[in-house]
């Protein structure tokens, strides 16, 4: 019995230090972003502020402040959330209980298509965007979050489990297919619709690279653009940078631990793809 | 039939999307990196001329793009191991029997993940700071360093990797967690029973079970690992000494800084090629070992 106890102790001390550690980062950020300009470069570096203070979010939410930037990846988020799901839903639906010529061909080209990296596909997009006078739009940045493979896929695994007789039903007393996938099918697809939203929704937030080359126009930025430029102008200010990290990342780490158990169902069946 | 039209009606528009901004651009892409396509082609598309393997072969000729390659595969091949590695300890910690706390701990250590990546980034690029940082503070108290993590050509790609382990470990930890729940309680009674200590348990019942879920965890991570971007974006511009200039951060400058499409072009290629390389490598090597 000791030794279990002392194992016992082994494993939590350890999970406690793993925790601690991993999270070590993000309390530091946040800690930082409450210091006084400069307090964080001197020597040896605190790690608590010596007296709090907001100025740091008050020069970032003031008239050059990143209020815009939020705005911007709001919206964008939103946008890319609702296309989505519109987009996807149906596709995925259809996919796993409509019958139609070519459906499991198309389906499976579908699931190949997955070996394909999207950055193969940012030269043309760009100059596709560019002739359409698309570039620094916000349609030009929503472009890639019309459909998506995983998001089908995502959709018609959840939808196979509705039971056939539920729409057999409906047919026999004379619903059109719409209206059966309308008033019946979506109800029941809610929790995957949700799950959908919230990995469309964090990974439009969080996005980078495709941003950067759509939208180069300063009053388009993102947040992730303006915290990357922001931190090429002032290396020197940590204090600030840590605020503005604290902004950025506050949202979607208060969407995850809101929603966390549907964006956890996500995770493991978007992993168990074949 | 009713069904097979209605079928039809919902998947087209997301078909047609993918077609329009995805197969197609794929298609273009192939098209473009045989071509000169560059700030002259921007501005007139009648500079656009046919040069067939041309860029291709310019870039075997471009030191630059070996060491952009060279990078990459030293962030694959340390960063991959050690992130599955970080991963499936985690997970087997917060898994264990004894272990308290678990809803907590497993929200803990998957919070970088959903961090914004920028953000983390940026984060980071102070903790390795080489005074101030709280990283060689760690270390001093070790008696270790300083190490100038983002300044010295050797230490810049082991910072990063250590960024991108901490970043993303969660991910496959959760993964692995579902895999070793589903494991039967009896395989581990047995083989106590026969006799194994945990450590061939673990090599026994826990690793071949967990076998085919490995397989897919290595293909994703590797995919994903070879996509390194904003990292070095944000916290090293490639350097130092071109260190942590990545493929795609070299398709990015080839691409978006000196308008050169055709050639950048032909580096996704390349990338893609790479990866579906390793991910046929790693599907042969998995049957070959009965995985």
């Amino acid at each position: 019995m000791k030794g279990s106890r002392a194992r016992s102790f082994a494993v939590n001390a350890a999970l406690a230090a793993l925790s601690a550690v991993t999270l070590l980062p993000l309390a530091w950020m946040a800690s930082v972003s409450l210091m006084a300009p400069g307090e964080s470069n001197t020597f040896p570096p605190p790690l608590v502020p010596a007296s709090p203070t907001l100025a740091n979010y008050r020069e970032l939410l003031g008239a050059d402040g990143i209020v815009r930037p939020a705005l911007n990846t709001l919206g964008l988020a939103v946008g890319a959330t609702l296309l989505s799901l519109t987009f996807n839903v149906a596709a995925g639906y259809a996919f796993a209980k409509l019958r139609f010529a070519g459906r499991e061909r198309i389906f499976k080209a579908l699931l190949g298509a997955l070996v394909i990296p999207a950055q193969v596909t940012m030269m043309p997009l760009f100059l596709m965007l560019k002739y359409m006078g698309l570039v620094n739009t916000y349609v030009g940045a929503l472009v890639p979050w019309l459909a998506s493979v995983f998001g089908i896929f995502l959709v018609r695994q959840y939808a196979l489990s509705v039971p056939d007789e539920l729409l057999e039903a409906a047919r026999i007393d004379g619903a059109g297919e719409m209206r059966i996938f309308a008033t019946i099918v979506m109800p029941v697809l809610k929790p995957i619709l949700i799950t959908l939203g919230v990995l469309t929704f964090l990974g439009s937030w969080n996005d980078f690279m495709w941003p950067l080359i759509v939208l180069t126009d300063r009053d388009l930025h993102t947040l992730p653009l303006a915290l990357a430029s922001l931190s090429r102008e002032h290396v020197q200010d940590t204090e600030m940078m840590m605020a503005g990290s604290v902004l950025t990342v506050l949202p979607v780490l208060a969407v995850f631990l809101a929603l966390q158990r549907h964006y956890m169902q996500g995770l493991l069946a978007g992993s168990v793809k074949q | 039939m009713k069904v097979a039209r209605a079928g039809w009606l919902l998947v087209c528009p997301a078909l047609a999307a993918i077609v329009a901004f995805f197969v197609l651009p794929v298609a273009a892409a192939l098209a473009l990196s045989f071509t000169d396509f560059d700030i002259y082609a921007l501005a007139d598309l009648r500079n656009v001329r046919f040069v067939g393997f041309d860029n291709y072969l310019h870039l075997l000729q471009t030191p630059l793009f070996w060491q952009a390659l060279g990078n990459t595969l030293y962030f694959v091949v340390v960063g991959v191991p050690l992130s599955i590695a970080a991963s499936l300890g985690a997970a087997m910690l917060v898994n264990s029997r004894l272990a308290r706390f678990k809803h907590f701990h497993r929200t803990a250590l998957f919070a970088p993940v959903v961090t914004t990546l920028v953000a983390a980034a940026v984060v980071w690029r102070y903790l390795l700071h080489t005074r101030y940082g709280l990283v060689n503070q760690g270390l001093a108290g070790l008696g270790l360093g300083p190490v100038d993590w983002l300044g010295d050509p050797r230490w810049a790609m082991p910072a990063i990797i250590l960024m991108s382990v901490w970043k993303n470990f969660g991910y496959n930890m959760v993964i692995f967690l579902a895999g070793l729940q589903s494991i039967p309680a009896e395989l581990y009674e047995a083989a106590s029973i026969d006799g194994a200590s945990r450590w061939q348990q673990f090599r026994v019942v826990t690793l071949p079970s967990l076998a085919p879920m490995m397989l897919m965890v290595a293909i994703l991570t590797m995919a994903a690992h070879f996509q390194l971007f904003a990292e070095p974006y944000v916290m090293t511009q490639g350097g130092p000494a071109q260190r942590t200039v990545t493929v795609l951060y070299f398709m990015y400058e080839e691409g978006f800084k000196w308008w050169s499409l055709g050639s950048a072009s032909a580096v996704a290629f390349v990338l893609f090629l790479f990866m579906f390389a390793i991910t046929l490598l790693q599907m042969h090597v998995a049957r070959r070992t009965g995985a």
